[in-house]
């Protein structure tokens, strides 16, 4: 943008160098040197091109990607991930295979009801599940910790239905990013 | 043994910040009947320990429900316990009880209280003793006379000098609490910014159990009292948690996920020799021992609905012990293996119920609906739990038979997690 903005200003500049009469500047000889066409901005223009692949921006960090997007919710005492979240599961199962470093902690959590300690095992279920889902799917077990955070780390912390649905949650995070 | 709890005060008081009001504050919301009257008269000089030394040990026997302490008037001349008792003057204040003593200056700076205990209507003495201690032993002492004063009426030892620890959660910090059992001298023995649940009182009352957060999964720790030293007790792939102590405080079983789902391990208290004692594939899980140490009461699903099972120590077919309701978790022992509390499903509230293992009988003992981490008092007299009052969490004492109900709450912060220490000497 700023340098379409500079090449912008560089034309004009030109065009107002052409642009200077010969009326203008005839009588006196200092005023003739003066007058003479700014020299034209020999700097190369750089070149937009937006054909080119932008940098190496990570996929799982790109919003477009759907390996931005790392949580499955879970309905009241279930574990088991619902056809809505296939595609997810699906397409870090590839990532995965596809890039044989690449390490995942998947955090499962639970409602706030009941026994902190039973959640954490309703939470372990959760997160046993995607790992499951995954290693099915070709991801290696070495590349998966599946752990449980129980009701413990809650995204939504009032006390009715719509905010315990949001914290039935299995998180799918990457080296670096827990 | 003052010298000794001093000491261990101190270090503690090293190794930890104390948080500026953020005491437990204690409301009785129920009482037994009948209680015993008791006159507590003033010591004489008790002026000079700035805290009354008698007001503690009033408040502590009647915060155990079964004692009422009566007013007593200012008396010329001051008995002390050195006086010659007039009994027929303290039957007529209506007094059972009576204790009576004093405080003298000792030329090394320290104080020595003495005191005896009389059975009024039986108008004879039964015992006293007299401590040396420091202005900053006030509060220890007091909770010494109140449990002597408990043992001598009731038969039964007084759980006023032990402790109590439970977790904090201040806005995104949570503090793990060890505080007296009156909720006083609360001291911060942990500070995070990830959960801490579970905590669990070694046997001898100098370690911590517990689960922390803090690697971002949870893993058990055994954390030193004396002198703040935590240990990574369990901190295999997946998830660690539900710590529980053997009797003889050489073992722990422990909840974890390494083999896939959540079973029951044990392990040696320095986190060696791991042995699985659950094979199932539900959840196993809250495991705690019998304090003969014979058994272990567990959490389990693998009935469909999450109930109370119990197996032998050393694993071993489970066998189920709670079969009404659809949810009942949490699995508590009184100290004399008669009793389990536990969290039950009742009517959409989570509640504390007992249940008697010798006649089957259960019994609803709260009436609030988000009940969690029943701990009995060493002496089973008392059940503390984690509930939730206004939206706040609280701690919540009710008594065994569900009579004397108490609330400990702390300002700007919720409270869970409780656990009742065990005797110390």
């Amino acid at each position: 943008m700023r340098l379409a903005i500079i090449a912008t200003l560089a034309a004009a500049a030109v065009a107002a160098g052409c642009a200077t009469t010969p009326e203008e500047q005839a009588p006196a000889r200092v005023e003739e040197r003066a007058a003479k066409p700014a020299p034209v901005e020999t700097k190369p223009i750089a070149r937009v091109d937006l054909t080119s692949k932008p940098a190496a921006a990570s996929p799982l960090k790109d919003p477009n990607n759907i390996l931005s997007r790392r949580s499955i919710y879970y309905d009241y005492d279930k574990f088991d991930i619902k056809d809505e979240f296939r595609p997810l599961v699906e397409a870090h199962a590839k990532y995965l295979r596809e890039n044989p470093g690449a390490k995942m902690l998947i955090q499962g959590n639970a409602d706030e009801r009941g026994s902190r300690e039973y959640n954490i095992g309703l939470g372990q279920r959760r997160s046993d599940s995607v790992k499951r889902a995954l290693a099915i799917l070709g991801a290696k077990d070495n590349q998966i910790e599946s752990v449980s955070l129980g009701e413990e780390k809650p995204v939504c912390t009032e006390h009715a239905e719509d905010c315990w649905a949001k914290n039935r949650r299995g998180d799918m995070l990457y080296s670096g990013e827990y | 043994m003052l010298t000794r709890l001093r000491a261990f005060l101190g270090a503690v008081l090293l190794l930890v910040t104390p948080l500026a009001a953020a005491q437990l504050s204690i409301e009785i919301t129920g009482a037994g009947a009948p209680r015993m009257p008791i006159a507590i008269a003033p010591f004489p000089g008790e002026a000079a320990l700035g805290s009354g030394i008698t007001s503690i040990v009033r408040a502590d026997l009647e915060r155990s429900g079964l004692f009422r302490g009566l007013e007593v008037p200012p008396l010329s001349p001051a008995p002390t316990e050195a006086s010659t008792v007039n009994y027929a003057e303290w039957r007529s204040r209506l007094a059972d009880a009576l204790v009576l003593g004093s405080v003298a200056a000792r030329p090394d700076g320290r104080y020595e209280v003495r005191f005896r205990l009389y059975d009024v209507v039986k108008q004879a003495s039964l015992g006293g003793i007299a401590y040396t201690l420091s202005k900053e032993q006030v509060r220890a002492s007091a909770h010494r006379i109140a449990d002597f004063v408990y043992e001598k009426l009731t038969g039964e030892k007084g759980v006023f000098s032990t402790r109590i620890a439970y977790v904090v959660k201040r806005g995104s910090r949570f503090e793990l609490q060890i505080a007296d059992a009156d909720g006083a001298g609360e001291e911060a023995a942990l500070v995070s910014f990830e959960p801490i649940i579970s905590p669990a009182w070694s046997p001898d009352g100098r370690k911590l159990a517990y689960v922390s957060f803090e690697n971002k999964k949870p893993v058990v720790y055994v954390h030193s009292l004396v002198d703040g030293k935590r240990n990574v007790i369990a901190n295999f792939r997946g998830s660690n948690s539900a710590p529980a102590w053997s009797p003889d405080g050489r073992r722990l079983a422990v909840t974890l996920s390494r083999e896939g789902g959540s079973q029951i391990f044990l392990l040696n208290a320095d986190g060696s020799g791991l042995r699985r004692l659950t094979s199932s594939a539900a959840i196993d899980t809250e495991p705690r021992f019998s304090g003969d140490g014979q058994w272990i009461y567990f959490t389990s699903d693998r009935g469909g609905s999450p109930q109370i099972y119990r197996m032998p120590a050393a694993g071993g077919e489970p066998q189920r012990v709670t079969f009404e309701g659809s949810y009942n978790v949490t699995p508590r022992l009184s100290p004399d293996g008669k009793t389990l509390a536990y969290i039950t499903l009742n009517e959409g509230k989570f509640q504390v119920a007992l249940l008697d293992l010798s006649n089957r009988q259960v019994q609803i003992i709260t009436d609030s609906d988000r009940d969690e981490s029943p701990s009995f008092a060493p002496n089973g007299r008392m059940i503390l739990l984690a509930t939730v009052i206004d939206g706040r969490g609280v701690l919540s004492a009710v008594s065994s038979d569900g009579r004397v109900k108490q609330r400990l709450s702390v300002t700007a912060g919720d409270v869970r997690e409780p656990a009742w220490g065990p005797f110390t000497e």
